[in-house]
C-alpha cells in the first residue's frame, strides 16, 4: 500500500507531485461522497466522508405456484439485485500529502452537492485557505474537544473491542475490553501539546474538569532542547533505549534503600532530573529522554487519578498525539495509573483514537442524517486495523510512515441491542477462545482459514457461473483475504481480539467487497428443495413413536441436521464428493451417548414438567438442518403449548438460512403441516431476524425488534444451535433463563481440544440459579 | 528545675536533616553559660561553639542563615539562640571527616538525624567518626518542628505569612499572619521531590501523595538547559526571564480565550510548547528557559496540591521546603494558583523557616529523649 508504483501512467496533473495515490485503494467510493469532514493535526490529517456503496445482494422470492405444482421447479427464485448501503470512510495520512490528496479528491468528486466541509484540529486554521481553494468547499470550524468526545462516544458504542488495556510484557500486548452496554460516565484524558481532562456523562453532556500544561508539547519541546533531537518519534525512540536511573534521584539514592515506613520502594523516583543538579557529568541523550518520558507520564497519570478519584470514575481513556499508537507512552502511562491507583483504575486506550476528531466533526455535519440513530459496524475488508506493535518487534510499523490508514464503517439497516436475557451484559464475552492470547489455537485457525481459501474461491466462482469476470473478482478476493490472514498472523490484535468469529466475519466482508454477496445461494436453494420433500415423512415417522422415543429422535434429528454444514471443512469435503449423503447416514455418524457434553437426561426431566412459555431458537444452516432438524423439534414444542420464535440471520453467511429464506420455507411447511399452519396463524410461531450476517452470534448486538419480541413474549428458553453460534461463540454465555446449546463438532482439531473426536455431540442444558434468575 | 537539669542532654545540642540535595542543621547556642560552666566546658565543645557562631560560611559550601536565627529561646531550662545551617549533601563525607577530626565522639552527645541520609550515611558516621545516629522519621520531625517554630514565633513576629491580592501582581503583598488553629492542614514539602501530607492533629497525619517534580527537577533541568551550577544562579536567571517565550499559551493556539471551556488566553496550554519549533529553540535565552522551568514545576506542584486539598476537603495549604528559599516567583505563583483555580476557596500559607523544620524536629527529639530518661 506504499505510495510508490503506478505513478508513471497516471494523469499528467500528478507529474509534478512527489507522490501519487493508488485511488482504488485509498479514497474509495468518492463518486458518491458527501458530507466531508477534516481533522488536521500537528502531523497527520484525517479525512472523513459519507458515501453510498452499491452492493450486489442475493434476494429470494417465492414463485407463484398457485397454477400448477411441478416436481422439477425450485421452491423459490434467487435474483441478484443492486442494493445501496451507507458507508463512512475515514482516511489518515501525513500532512505532507494534504495538497496531493485534496487535488485527488477534487478530481474525483462528481455527484456531490456538498457545499461545506467540517473542520477541526489545530491545523484546520492553517490549512483553511488551501482546503477552500482546492475543494471549493466552505470550511466550517468545529470545536476540537466537542468533536473528540462525539467521536469517542461513537466508536465506544459501535465498535466492539474498541478499548484495550496495554500490557508490554504480556503474551498479547493488547487486552481488549468488552464494550459496556452503557458507555457513560467516563473520563477522557487527551494528551496533545497540553493535557485536557474531560468528564463525559452523556452523549451531549461533558465538561473539561481539569488539565495540565505538562503534556506532549513538553516532552517534545523540552526533549528537543535537552537532546538536540527534532522529531517526536525519534525522541520516543531515544527514550526507549535510555536508563532514567542515571538522571533521576531515586528513593534509594537518598535513603540508601527503601523508605519502608511509607512503603516507598528504593527504585521509586524521588526527584526527576535530581542527579543532573548534583553531579558534574555528561548525561546521555537516551537517559535524559527516558527520564523526561517518565516524568511527564507519571505526572499525567497522577493528575488523571486525582480527577478520577474526585469524580468517582473508573473508566479512564487516554488519547492525543502523545499516546497515539506509541507502545512506549502507553506503557509508561499504564504503569503510572497502576502505581497511583494501586491497580484500582486501568488505563484504557482506543483502537481508533486517531480518528476521534474526524469522526466527531463528521457527525456534527451529518446531524440531519441522524447517524446516531443507527448501528454501525467496522468493515474489516476496508479498514487497515491497528498497527501499533513495538517497532523492534514489528518492522511493518517502521514502514508505516508514508502509508495511508483507513477505517470504514457500514451503516446497518437495523439497530442493534443486547439480548435482554443475558445474565450480566457487562461481563458477556461472545467468543469462547481469544486467539490473541491462545497462540496454539491461533496458529491452527489461521492455517485452517488459509487452507479453506481455495474452496471458498471455487464456490464463489461457481455461484456466478454466468458472469465471466467473476473469476477475476474471486482472485482479488483471494488476495485480499490471504493478505488479511497474513496480517493477522503478525498482528492478531489488528481488529480487536482475534477470534474464529472475526476470521469468519472478515471473510464475509471480503466476499461482499468483491460482490460475492451469497456464494451459497444456489446450494441452499437445492438443499431446501430436497429437504422439503422429506419433511412430512420425518414428521409422520416421529409421531408414531412413544413420548420418550420421540424426544430422543427429535434431538437426534436436530443434531444430525446440524452435521450438514458447508462451513465446516470436514463436512464440505464429504458433501462435495457425495451429494447423496443422507439424513439417516448423518445420524449414524453422530457420537453415541453419553455425548461429549451430555445434559440430555436433565432436559428430558424438564420436558416432563410444565411447558415453557416461549422458546427463542437461533437457527443455523439451510436445508436438512432447518427443515428436517429444527422444524420437527419446534413442532413438538408448539404442540406442548410453547410459543416459538425462530431467529435467523438478516444477511447471508455461508449456508446459514437467512430470514427471507426462512419466511418462504415456513410458508411451504405451513402449507403441508396443519400444526405449523395453525401456529403461524395464531402467532404462536414467529420469525424474526437477528440483525447479523455472521455465521457466529454476538448476543450483545442483536436486532432491536428481536429484543422487543423476546421481552414481550416472556421468553423462558433460549436454544442456540451449531458450532458457530454455540461453540465458537456463546459456549460460556450465561443467560437469565433456561438454555440449550447444541452442536456437532465437525472439526477434529476442535473436537480433540474439547476432549472428543470428530462428530462429537455437545448437548448443554443450563438452568440459571434461582437468585440470579430473579434479576 | 533540678530534674530538668539532671535529665537534659549534655551540650552540644544539634538536630540534623539529611535530604537528597541539602543537609539542614540546627544548633542551639546556650547564652546563659555560667563562669563555672565555662570552666568545666571541654575544649572540644568550646571550639565547636566558637566555630559555628563566629562564622556564617563553612568551607566552600556551608552557609549559616543568619536572618533566620531565633534569639533568646528557652528550652529545657536553658536560654540561647537557635542557628540554622545548611550545606550540600554532596559534602556529607567531608562533614563526617570534620566530626572525626574534632573528636566529636568524645563529647558523648546523641546525634539526632532525620531525612533519607540518616539511613544512607549511618554506617559512614559509625565507621568514619565513631558516631551513632539516632534516626528519626522525616515526616514526624517535619510536623513537630513546624508546630514548635510556629508556637515560639519568629523573634516576636509570626512565623507564618500569606499573600494579599494574590491574583493581582501589582498589589500582591506579603502579610504575616498568626494561625489560631492550624488543623487540618495540607502540608506540601518541596525539597528535591515533593511530599504532600494531610495533618489533622499534632500526632495525626497521613502522606497523601508525592511527586518527583520538585526542587531537584527545577535545578537539574536548569543545569542541563542553561549550564548554571547553583540554585541561587538558577533563580537569578529565572527572575530575569519570560516564560511566555518558551511556553505555549491558550491564546497562542486559539487566538484568545478558549471560551467553550472557560480557559483564559493567558493560561499556559503547553509548558515548553514553543520549543517544538526549531527556530524558537535557536533564539531562546537562558533566562527565559530558567523562568519557564521554574513556572512549570511550580504550577504543577500547585495543581497537584490543589487537587489533594479538594480530595481531602482541606482549605489550608501550607507550603514548606527549601525550594521556596529566596524564591518569591514560586511563592507568589503558588498563592495565585491556589486562589485562582479554587475561586478563592483555598489559601496558600508559607513559613519563614522553609526548609528547616525537619532539622528542628530532630533537635526537639534530642531533648525529648532525655526528658523520657
Amino acid at each position: 500500500m506504499a505510495l510508490s508504483g503506478g505513478a508513471a501512467d497516471r494523469g499528467s496533473h500528478s507529474m509534478d507531485k512527489s507522490i501519487t495515490l493508488p485511488p482504488d485503494e485509498i479514497f474509495r467510493n468518492l463518486e458518491n461522497a458527501k458530507r466531508f469532514a477534516i481533522d488536521i493535526g500537528g502531523s497527520l490529517t484525517k479525512l472523513a466522508y459519507y458515501s453510498t456503496v452499491q452492493h450486489k445482494v442475493a434476494k429470494v422470492r417465492s414463485f407463484d405456484h398457485s397454477a400448477k405444482e411441478t416436481d422439477g421447479d425450485p421452491l423459490y427464485e434467487i435474483s441478484v439485485q443492486e442494493e445501496i448501503t451507507a458507508r463512512l470512510h475515514f482516511i489518515k495520512f501525513e500532512n505532507a500529502y494534504i495538497e496531493t490528496c485534496l487535488d485527488f479528491i477534487k478530481d474525483h468528486l462528481v455527484n456531490t452537492e456538498t457545499k461545506v466541509i467540517k473542520a477541526t484540529g489545530g491545523g484546520a486554521y492553517k490549512f483553511k485557505d488551501l482546503v477552500e481553494k482546492k475543494l471549493k468547499l466552505k470550511v466550517d470550524k468545529e470545536d476540537e474537544m466537542t468533536c473528540l468526545i462525539k467521536g469517542c462516544n461513537f466508536v465506544l458504542k459501535n465498535i466492539p473491542h474498541e478499548a484495550f488495556v496495554y500490557a508490554k510484557h504480556a503474551d498479547s500486548e493488547f487486552r481488549f475490553q468488552n464494550t459496556h452496554p452503557d458507555i457513560f460516565p467516563y473520563l477522557l484524558i487527551n494528551i496533545g501539546s497540553g493535557v485536557s481532562i474531560v468528564k463525559v456523562e452523556a452523549e451531549d453532556k461533558f465538561e473539561r474538569i481539569g488539565g495540565s500544561s505538562i503534556g506532549g508539547g513538553t516532552f517534545w519541546g523540552l526533549g528537543a532542547l535537552l537532546t538536540k533531537t527534532k522529531r517526536f518519534d525519534e525522541l520516543l525512540q531515544l527514550a526507549s533505549k535510555g536508563q532514567h536511573t542515571n538522571v533521576d534521584m531515586l528513593v534509594k539514592d537518598i535513603y540508601g534503600g527503601a523508605y519502608g515506613s511509607l512503603g516507598l520502594t528504593g527504585d521509586l523516583i524521588a526527584s526527576s532530573f535530581g542527579k543532573s543538579a548534583t553531579t558534574d557529568k555528561e548525561f546521555s541523550k537516551e537517559d535524559m529522554a527516558k527520564s523526561l518520558l517518565h516524568m511527564i507520564s507519571n505526572d499525567i497519570g497522577q493528575l488523571a487519578c486525582l480527577y478520577a478519584k474526585l469524580h468517582n470514575l473508573t473508566r479512564v481513556y487516554f488519547g492525543g498525539f502523545f499516546i497515539r499508537g506509541h507502545p512506549v507512552t502507553m506503557h509508561t502511562i499504564t504503569y503510572s495509573i497502576n502505581f497511583f491507583t494501586k491497580g484500582e483504575v486501568q488505563a484504557l486506550f482506543l483502537r481508533h483514537e486517531g480518528y476521534l476528531g474526524a469522526i466527531g466533526a463528521f457527525l456534527k455535519g451529518a446531524e440531519e442524517d441522524n447517524p446516531n440513530q443507527y448501528s454501525w459496524e467496522e468493515n474489516y475488508a476496508g479498514s487497515s486495523g491497528l498497527m501499533s506493535a513495538s517497532p523492534e518487534l514489528n518492522p511493518v510499523q517502521r514502514a508505516r510512515s508514508g502509508t495511508f490508514d483507513m477505517l470504514e464503517m457500514d451503516r446497518l439497516d437495523r439497530q442493534l441491542v443486547n439480548l435482554p436475557l443475558l445474565q450480566d451484559p457487562t461481563s458477556y464475552i461472545p467468543d469462547t477462545v481469544d486467539l490473541t492470547e491462545d497462540a496454539l489455537a491461533r496458529e491452527y485457525w489461521l492455517y485452517c482459514f488459509e487452507e479453506a481459501l481455495d474452496g471458498v474461491v471455487k464456490r464463489a466462482i461457481a455461484s456466478q457461473k454466468d458472469q465471466p469476470e467473476a473469476v477475476e473478482r474471486a482472485e482479488k478476493f483471494r488476495q485480499k483475504y490471504r493478505h488479511k490472514v497474513q496480517t493477522l498472523r503478525h498482528q492478531p490484535f489488528a481488529y480487536g481480539s482475534l477470534t474464529v468469529r472475526s476470521l469468519l466475519d472478515t471473510r464475509e466482508h471480503c466476499l461482499n467487497e468483491f460482490n460475492f454477496p451469497d456464494p451459497y445461494s444456489k446450494i441452499k436453494q437445492k438443499e431446501n428443495d430436497m429437504a422439503l420433500k422429506y419433511y412430512l415423512k420425518v414428521v409422520t415417522s416421529v409421531e408414531e413413536l412413544s413420548w420418550e422415543q420421540r424426544q430422543f429422535t427429535l434431538v437426534k434429528g436436530l443434531l444430525a441436521g446440524n452435521v450438514f454444514d458447508w462451513g465446516a471443512k470436514a463436512v464440505s469435503d464429504v458433501l462435495e464428493s457425495d451429494p447423496e449423503f443422507g439424513f439417516e447416514q448423518a445420524k449414524q455418524q453422530l457420537q453415541e451417548r453419553p455425548w461429549l457434553v451430555d445434559a440430555y437426561n436433565q432436559w428430558i426431566e424438564r420436558l416432563k414438567g410444565p411447558p415453557h412459555k416461549c422458546a427463542l431458537f437461533f437457527v443455523d444452516n439451510s436445508g436438512i438442518d432447518i427443515i428436517l432438524g429444527v422444524f420437527p423439534f419446534i413442532r413438538e414444542l408448539l404442540v406442548r403449548g410453547t410459543e416459538v420464535v425462530l431467529a435467523s440471520n438478516s444477511g447471508p453467511a455461508l449456508n446459514d438460512v437467512t430470514n427471507s429464506e426462512l419466511q418462504i420455507l415456513t410458508e411451504k411447511i405451513a402449507a403441508m403441516d396443519p400444526v405449523i399452519h395453525a401456529a403461524l396463524k395464531e402467532d404462536r410461531l414467529a420469525l424474526v431476524q437477528n440483525g447479523s450476517s455472521s455465521p457466529c452470534l454476538d448476543l450483545s448486538r442483536l436486532d432491536k425488534v428481536l429484543a422487543t419480541v423476546v421481552r414481550e413474549r416472556g421468553t423462558d428458553l433460549v436454544i442456540i444451535e451449531g458450532m458457530g453460534r454455540a461453540i465458537h461463540t456463546n459456549y460460556y454465555a450465561m443467560l437469565s433463563c433456561e438454555s440449550l446449546k447444541l452442536a456437532v463438532i465437525k472439526n477434529s482439531w476442535l473436537a480433540e481440544r474439547l476432549g472428543g473426536k470428530i462428530f462429537s455431540v455437545v448437548f448443554k442444558y443450563e438452568v440459571p440459579s434461582k437468585a440470579q434468575g430473579q434479576h | 528545675m533540678e530534674s530538668a537539669r539532671k535529665n537534659r542532654p549534655p551540650f552540644p545540642w544539634f538536630g540534623m536533616d539529611i535530604g537528597g540535595t541539602l543537609v539542614k542543621l540546627v544548633y542551639f547556642e546556650p547564652k546563659d553559660i555560667t563562669a563555672e560552666e565555662e570552666q568545666e566546658e571541654v575544649e572540644n565543645l568550646k571550639s565547636i561553639r566558637r566555630y559555628l557562631t563566629s562564622n556564617t560560611a563553612y568551607g566552600k559550601t556551608g552557609v549559616r542563615d543568619v536572618h533566620l536565627e531565633l534569639h533568646n529561646l528557652t528550652i529545657c531550662g536553658r536560654t540561647g539562640n537557635l542557628h540554622f545551617i545548611r550545606f550540600p549533601t554532596a559534602a556529607m563525607h567531608r562533614f563526617i571527616q570534620m566530626g572525626r577530626d574534632k573528636h566529636f565522639s568524645s563529647l558523648h552527645t546523641t546525634l539526632c538525624a532525620t531525612g533519607g541520609g540518616a539511613y544512607k550515611f549511618e554506617n559512614d558516621f559509625r565507621t568514619m567518626a565513631d558516631l551513632e545516629l539516632l534516626k528519626l522519621d522525616e515526616l514526624d520531625c517535619l510536623i513537630q518542628g513546624l508546630l514548635y517554630i510556629d508556637s515560639v514565633g519568629f523573634n516576636g513576629h509570626p512565623e507564618c505569612y500569606y499573600f494579599e491580592n494574590p491574583s493581582d501582581t501589582q498589589n500582591c503583598i506579603k502579610r504575616p499572619c498568626c494561625l489560631d488553629n492550624l488543623f487540618p492542614m495540607l502540608l506540601v514539602n518541596i525539597g528535591s521531590g515533593v511530599s504532600i501530607l494531610a495533618v489533622y492533629a499534632k500526632d495525626d497525619y497521613k502522606r497523601v501523595t508525592g511527586t518527583s517534580l520538585g526542587g531537584g527537577t527545577f535545578l537539574g533541568l536548569c543545569c542541563l538547559l542553561t549550564g548554571c551550577e547553583t540554585f541561587e544562579e538558577a533563580l537569578e536567571m529565572a527572575s530575569k526571564g519570560d516564560s511566555t517565550n518558551v511556553d505555549k499559551l491558550v491564546k497562542d493556539i486559539y487566538g484568545g480565550d478558549y471560551q467553550r471551556f472557560g480557559l483564559q488566553g493567558s493560561a499556559v496550554a503547553s509548558s515548553f510548547g514553543h520549543m517544538m519549533s526549531k527556530e524558537k529553540r535557536e533564539s531562546i535565552s537562558k533566562e527565559d528557559l530558567a523562568r519557564a522551568t521554574l513556572v512549570t514545576i511550580t504550577n504543577n506542584i500547585g495543581s497537584i496540591a490543589r487537587m489533594c486539598a479538594v480530595n481531602e476537603k482541606i482549605e489550608r495549604v501550607v507550603f514548606v521546603g527549601n525550594f521556596l528559599r529566596i524564591n518569591t516567583v514560586s511563592t507568589k505563583l503558588l498563592a495565585y494558583a491556589m486562589d485562582f483555580w479554587s475561586k478563592g476557596q483555598l489559601r496558600a500559607l508559607f513559613l519563614e523557616h522553609e526548609g528547616y523544620f525537619g532539622a528542628v524536629g530532630a533537635f526537639l527529639e534530642l531533648l525529648k529523649s532525655s526528658d523520657d530518661a
